[in-house]
This record gives C-alpha cells, structure tokens and sequence, in this order.
C-alpha cells in the first residue's frame, strides 16, 4: 500500500504528534508517576524545551531498560488512565526478572495497521490463523489473535518458550532444545493437518522447521507472518524461494514489545531480499545511529545502532539503545520516513550471540 | 571475463550460489565463496537416499577405478575453480591455497601428493580398513570368507564432515567413503574451501555422480546442522570440540593429538642416530598437524638431546612462501600467532619450563617476515608432565622434552592421537600394543608424521559407517 505521505508532511506530522505526546506525558493530569518525578529532577521542563522530534534527541538521555526491570509496572500508568485495568506485556527471551511494560489498546491499533497495509488476500479474510512461537506473557499472543479477529478469523496457538530454550542452550543440552523444537512442531503440524488453517505467525527457523515436515503450499497456506530474528538476504531468499516455494504470501517484521510492529517494504528484484522495515510513524520512530556517537544518524546506507523513541498515549520510551544494528534506508512510496534494512543483533561480526534458537 | 571467482555451495551435485558470501583476495582475483544457510543444509538432507542410490548404481571395483583416476586429475589436472569456465591448475591450486592458509607452496606440494596417494592407494587403503574383505562387499552387501558369509550394512546414509583449514592433507580422511558408497557432506574449513572442492571436481571429472557430494561452507550453526543431520559425521578441532560432541557416539570428533615420541631405554644412549626423525615429527608439514609430535620423553639424557633439537629446531627459519626450502606456515590470522605467543609466555612463567630454542634462534619467536606472520620453532624443556607447555600443542613446530622413567611413560602420556616408540624391548612394545591411551602406535625410530595405507587412520573408516550382522539361514545364490 502506498502512503499518503509526502516526506515532509510525514515529518510534520511527527513532530506535532511528539508535542502531542510530551504534552500527555509530562502534564500532571495526565502524565505517569515515573514520567513526572524524572521531569522534577531532570533540570529541565519537556514541555518547553521539546518542541518537535528533533528535540528529543538533543534533550532525552538514552532510556535505560532496566528502569521496567527495576521499577514497578504501575508507575508507568498515565494518570489520565487511572482505574483502568491494563496488561502487563514482558519482553521475548529475558532470563532473570523479565522487563515488563503496561499496555491497553496500542497493540490492537499496531496489528490493525498492520492488517491494513496488506490487501484482503495477502492474508486472506475470513480465514484461520495458526501462532506458532512465544505466547505467555507477550504482547504478541494477543496480538496476533486480534489480527486474526479484525481480518474476521480465529487464532490457534502452540506455545515456544524461548526463555527455556536459551537456558538449554546455555547448558549445552543442545540434544534437548532439538528435541523441544520438534515437540513445537509436532503440535504445529497437528493443527495445520486437522483445522483450516491459511494464514500463519511464526519465527523465521520455526517456519523452515515446520516446512521440513510439510509442504505448506499443499497443506493449504495463503500467507506467512514472520519476525523475531536476523534475516539475511540469503535467508530470506531461502524462506520464499524454497520453504514457501514461491507461492505463499510473505511479510516479515521487525517489532517488540516497546516498539510495536515496524512493516518491511514489499521486496523489489533490485532488493535482491535485502528486507527494510519502516516504524509505526509516529507512535514509534526509528532511527540509525553512529554507535560511538550516539546523537549522530549514520549516511544513507550504512550500518549504525538502531534508536527506537516510543510516543504512544499509553507509553513513552525516548532513544532506547536496541540490541540491533541496521543499515539506514531512505523512505520509499510504501513509507514516507526512513527504514533500517538488513537488521542483524548489534557488533554480531564481534561477539558471540545466542539467536535463530526459536 | 569476471575477475571473481566463485566457488558455489554444492547441493548434492546441483551448484548453488548464496547471497551470503565470503570473500578473500587471491592471485590477483577476489575468490568469492557461497555461504549455505542451516535451513538449506537440513532440507538438503532430506533427499540423501537419491545420492546413495547413484553410488549404488555403480560397482565399488569401477569406484575404485575413478578414485585412481581422479588422483591423477586433482595431482596435475586442470579443474574447474568455481562454477564459471575458468579452470584452476595445480599451480594455480597451490598459490591461491598459500594466500589462503599461509602454507608454503612445497607444503602445499606435499599435501597434495599425501592425498594423491591415499586416492591412487585406494585399493589398499579399503583392504587395511577391511582387512581385506573382497570390494564386492559394498555391490551385495555379503561376502564368503572362509566357509563363513558376512554381512556388512551401512550405518548411515552419509558422512557429514567438518573440515579444518590447517592441513590440506586430512581430506585423504574421507575419500575412502565414496568408494564405500556413502555420499559425503562437507563443510570445508573457512580458509581451504579450495581444497575439498578441488578433490570434489576431479572425481566428479573422474566419473563419480555429481550427486554424491555436498559441500556446505556455513556458518557454526550450519556446521552443528550437518553434524546432527548425517547418520555419521566427523568434526575437527580442539579440546573444546571434542567436549561439545564427545556424547554423540555417531560423531567421531578428531581433537588435539598430542603425539609423542617416547624414546625408551634401549634407544636412549644412541638419541644422535634418531635426531633427524625426531625432528621431522616435530617440524615436518609446518608443525600443524595433529600426528606431529608435540612431546619428547626419554628415560635419560634430556639435556643432551634438548640441547641439539633446540640447535636444530632453530635453525628453521621463515623463508618467504615460493621459496622451494619453506616449511614454515604463515599464520592468516596474526591475531592467532600473536595469541599463541602470548599464551605460551604465560605459561612460561609457570616454574618448571625453559624456551630452549629461544637461546639459539635469530629473535623473537613471533615474526613479522615475507609479508605474512610466523611463530618461529619452539621447544620447551619441561621438569614434569603436569607443567601446563608439557602435554599441549599449538599450530607451529612446538614441543616440550622430558626425562621420564621408561616405566612410568605409558601411564603417564594421557591420550595421545600417535606415539612413535623407539624401542626393541619386547615387554614394553607389548605394554604399548595394549595400551589404551594411543591411536596410533609406531615401534622403531619412526617419524609421527608416518603413514602407512594399509593401516586405519584416526580410527576405522569402514567400522564407522558400516557394522557387521549375523547372517544365519540360506542365502540366495548370486
């Protein structure tokens, strides 16, 4: 689908939907508890000094994570929402005490744009979705059955529990986290075998798993839903050339639970699967930062570290170092705002990272 | 005519060129390799009953016939380098595998004589893995040996290996499997792809089905993918690969040899005579191969024989890679050199051990020269086995040399991949043939780096991948 947007409106846009939010998110009516006791001590006033997303990251330090780690989830409730029951959404493979964010309606708005974006038979409407990958305490279980709800389907779901997943691998029992993948998957393959399943979610190697067992196409599949982990070109090639065998529907994601869900441009032959992912501008914003010096963008083109700024009414996160790096891409017709292309886990040329494990 | 070079993934036979790549620059020419992603290696394998089955087609004895063919192919044959038309010589071979991995080009030389011949040998490299169990074995599955039939079955589909960068010559490992009808699945070492996908295209040329081979350069994990995907596999490294596969019975893991020379009583007086073959088992192929010696034990007279291999060690000098002379490897990656250096310093400073070839080498044992990094020889004077420099061994001519009791050797060496013991004692050549500590046990003044066709290497071939049934009853006649 292409924007609407010119670059410039969208720009315009942004910054006036960031004075919007610093306004909710700093007023004491409506504002959090965590939000407004960090403007007391900040030596600064947001409600002045930010005047347009530029501001935030010549004012905002980087958000440390911990902070949902460390502080309780209803001190980051905005006032304006007071009494209302919320969800407590954990980020994906934390071990130790998970980081936690409250939620209310800001994944049904994410996944309904999500929805719009592909046409009636990307995924087709009417028809059953399968989730197969970390359901428990993530915002992506409901999300997801809330896509399928609002393109008129239901949802099954197999859980994959990445958190034991690392632990294993963490002890060496490799032979074991095979063992439990196949177990993910046999039930996968149950579900898709007895129900009328169409439209899919999954991880990127649950995907490959499940279609060494399988032939997807035959097994009925229209459209595939795919994020969680590093795609090179190559490994994209390979997931639509051979594991959907050219003929299913593709749409990989970059997203968490801070971000939402940032949407891939459709690929181009001159991509050559080189995927980029645009933010949900301008509830989340994306930008690809020198990793030395974090205020500055890198060129057109060039790896830096992935910045993501948070500014929806129910939750404010400014300049959150991710664990990625990406190459900055301009806007295209799809997206009128940069993207980050070819995500992969931040320095992975120089340490040694556990990933591709759900 | 492009300037890159391409070498492909091979999908069982079918070419495949990946979007992840890695590139070196070689001859003038950036060499450009396919990187195989996990996911393909694992659907790849899914279809391993069609490559045995043109293996199957094929009777072992015409087998045979193509291995001694292609030989002669990889050892002065033009042979395609990649997936375009232009053809690599065996000059073109040892250049390109030099920039590489830093072996000189005479080592390079020697390495492809030692898998020449463990290709023209074949006949008796299968009778010693055999024992000489006619090859119409692998065409019927049976064979008549004194009034008996035997039967012997494949254990696998395949053989899966993980291929070192450090010594060209371990492919001879693997090649007996294709006349034994087992389809091979490699993951080439990140700095030799060249060479199995050399001795892949010779058999191929030779008359070997194309179908038969697999060759992955992947990643670590695509590596574990090939590892648990095959029925049977091998892997090499270090102690710290032996320790991650060590459960796996179906994975024979080739870690660090720690070969010695174990020079006994009978033979210790006269350690001038045996000079030379001590030295070769430390310095012959650069010093990086698992089968050179990496310790001396003698019962007396270590000062003495420590003080003239330092002198002659020493005298190994980097020369530049071209040079006919060179035995001593460049190190690609200095930071490892460098590593090593460091590491050995360390443990220096642990009491109990001297660098006597520092006394007579001309500097530092780390060197800058010829344009490449070099470890110059070391050999360190231990006062027991339980220094950390005693039992270890590193990528470069590097040995400890000890006074040990001839009684107290054998218990005391640990496991070692080949001890060469100079001796005539009866009861100590028995004590070492019972020994289980030892895969390959040389008796007499013999080099560690000797090998001899009929015998198994680094553990049977044929008793990995097939296994013996009872076979009782009538059996059909032919």
């Amino acid at each position: 689908m292409s924007t609407t947007h010119t670059v410039s409106s969208a720009q315009t846009a942004l910054d006036a939907w960031t004075r919007e939010m610093i306004a909710w998110h700093f007023s004491p009516d409506t504002g959090s508890d965590y939000w407004l006791k960090w403007a007391e001590t900040a030596g600064w006033n947001p409600l002045k000094e930010i005047t347009c997303f530029a501001d935030i990251a010549k004012k905002f330090d980087h958000f440390d994570d911990d902070v949902l780690r460390d502080e309780q989830p209803e001190r980051f409730v905005p006032r304006a929402f007071a009494g209302r029951p919320y969800n407590i959404f954990e980020t994906g493979g934390t071990t130790g005490m998970p980081k936690q964010r409250v939620g209310w309606e800001d994944y049904k708005v994410d996944y309904e744009e999500f929805s719009d974006h592909y046409g009636p038979d990307f995924f087709p409407k009417g028809t059953n979705w399968l989730m197969v990958g970390p359901t428990g305490p993530r915002r992506l279980r409901l999300a997801i059955e809330h896509l399928a709800n609002h393109r008129g389907g239901s949802c099954y779901f197999v859980d994959l529990d990445p958190r034991w997943v690392k632990r294993l691998i963490g002890m060496g029992e490799m032979a074991m986290a095979r063992k439990y993948q196949e177990h993910v998957i046999d039930q996968a393959a149950a579900i898709i075998r007895h129900r009328n399943i169409q439209c899919m979610f999954t991880t990127p190697r649950l995907l490959e798993n499940l279609a060494e067992r399988m032939s997807l196409v035959k097994a009925g599949i229209k459209g595939v839903f795919a994020g969680g982990t590093t795609m090179t070109p190559q490994y994209v090639r390979f997931v639509v050339e051979e594991v959907l065998e050219g003929q299913i529907n593709f749409a990989p994601t970059y997203g968490n639970t801070l971000m939402g869900l940032a949407i891939s441009r459709k690929l181009q032959p001159a991509d050559n699967y080189s995927i980029t992912y645009y933010a949900p501008q301008p509830r989340a914003a994306l930008r690809v930062v020198n990793p030395d010096r974090p205020s500055e963008l890198v060129a057109y083109g060039e790896y830096g570290r992935v910045e993501l700024t948070t500014m929806t009414k129910e939750f404010f996160v400014p300049r959150f170092l991710e664990r990625d790096e990406a190459i900055r891409r301009p806007p295209c017709d799809e997206f009128a705002w940069d993207g980050v292309g070819d995500v992969r886990p931040f320095q992975s040329l120089t340490k040694t990272i556990i990933e591709g494990v759900y | 005519m492009s300037d890159t070079i391409h070498i492909p993934v091979l999908r069982m036979g079918q070419t495949y060129r990946s979007l992840d790549t890695i590139k070196f620059a070689v001859a003038g020419h950036s060499l450009e390799i396919s990187v195989a992603n996990s996911g393909l290696i694992r659907r790849d394998l899914q279809h391993l009953a069609r490559a045995g089955a043109s293996l199957r087609a094929i009777p072992c004895n015409t087998l045979v016939g193509y291995c001694e063919k292609a030989a002669e192919l990889y050892l002065h044959g033009n042979l395609p380098w990649g997936d375009g038309d232009r053809l690599q010589s065996p000059a073109d071979y040892v250049a390109a595998l030099s920039q590489l991995t830093g072996l000189p080009h005479s080592l390079g030389r020697a390495n492809m004589g030692k898998v020449h011949a463990a290709m023209s040998n074949i006949r008796a490299v299968i009778a010693g893995l055999t024992r000489g169990m006619p090859l119409e074995l692998f065409d019927r599955g049976v064979v008549r040996q004194e009034g008996l039939d035997i039967n012997f079955f494949p254990q696998t589909e395949s053989l899966g290996v993980l291929l070192p960068s450090n010594s060209p010559g371990v492919n001879s490992l693997w090649l007996p499997a294709l006349v034994m009808k087992i389809p091979v699945v490699l993951k080439p070492g990140r700095e030799d792809a060249l060479t199995p996908f050399r001795i892949i295209q010779a058999m191929i040329a030779a008359g070997f089905p194309k179908s038969a081979f697999g060759f992955y350069p992947t990643t670590h994990d695509g590596g574990d993918t090939l590892l648990f995907g095959n029925g049977r596999a091998i892997a090499f490294g270090n102690d710290t690969t032996l320790k991650k596969y060590a459960p796996y019975r179906h994975i024979q893991v080739h870690g660090s040899g720690r070969s010695k020379v174990l020079v006994g009583d009978d033979s210790a007086d006269q350690w001038e005579k045996d000079l030379d073959v001590i030295v070769h088992s430390i310095s012959a192929n650069g010093g990086r191969s698992c089968i050179n010696c990496s310790s001396v034990l003698i019962s007396r007279h270590r000062d003495a024989l420590a003080d003239a291999l330092a002198r002659r060690l020493a005298a190994i000098e980097p020369l530049p890679r071209e040079h006919p002379d060179a035995t001593l490897c460049g190190f690609a990656n200095t930071a490892i050199a460098k590593g090593i250096d460091e590491r050995i310093d360390e443990l220096l400073k642990v009491p109990g051990a001297t660098d006597l070839a520092a006394r007579y080498r001309q500097g530092p044992r780390l060197v800058e020269m010829h344009g490449q990094t070099f470890l110059r020889p070391t050999l360190i004077v231990c006062d027991d086995l339980q220094h950390p420099l005693a039992n270890t061994e590193f990528m470069f001519p590097f040995a400890s040399i000890l006074q040990v009791p001839q009684a107290d050797m054998i218990e005391q060496i640990g496991e070692s991949l080949v001890v060469s013991a100079f001796t005539r004692d009866r009861d100590w050549s028995a004590a070492l043939m019972t020994s289980t500590n030892i895969e390959r046990l040389n008796l007499g003044p013999y080099s560690t780096m000797r090998v001899q066709w009929e015998q198994p290497h680094e553990g049977n071939l044929f008793e990995f991948l097939y296994r013996r049934r009872a076979l009782q009853g009538d059996l059909p006649s032919a």
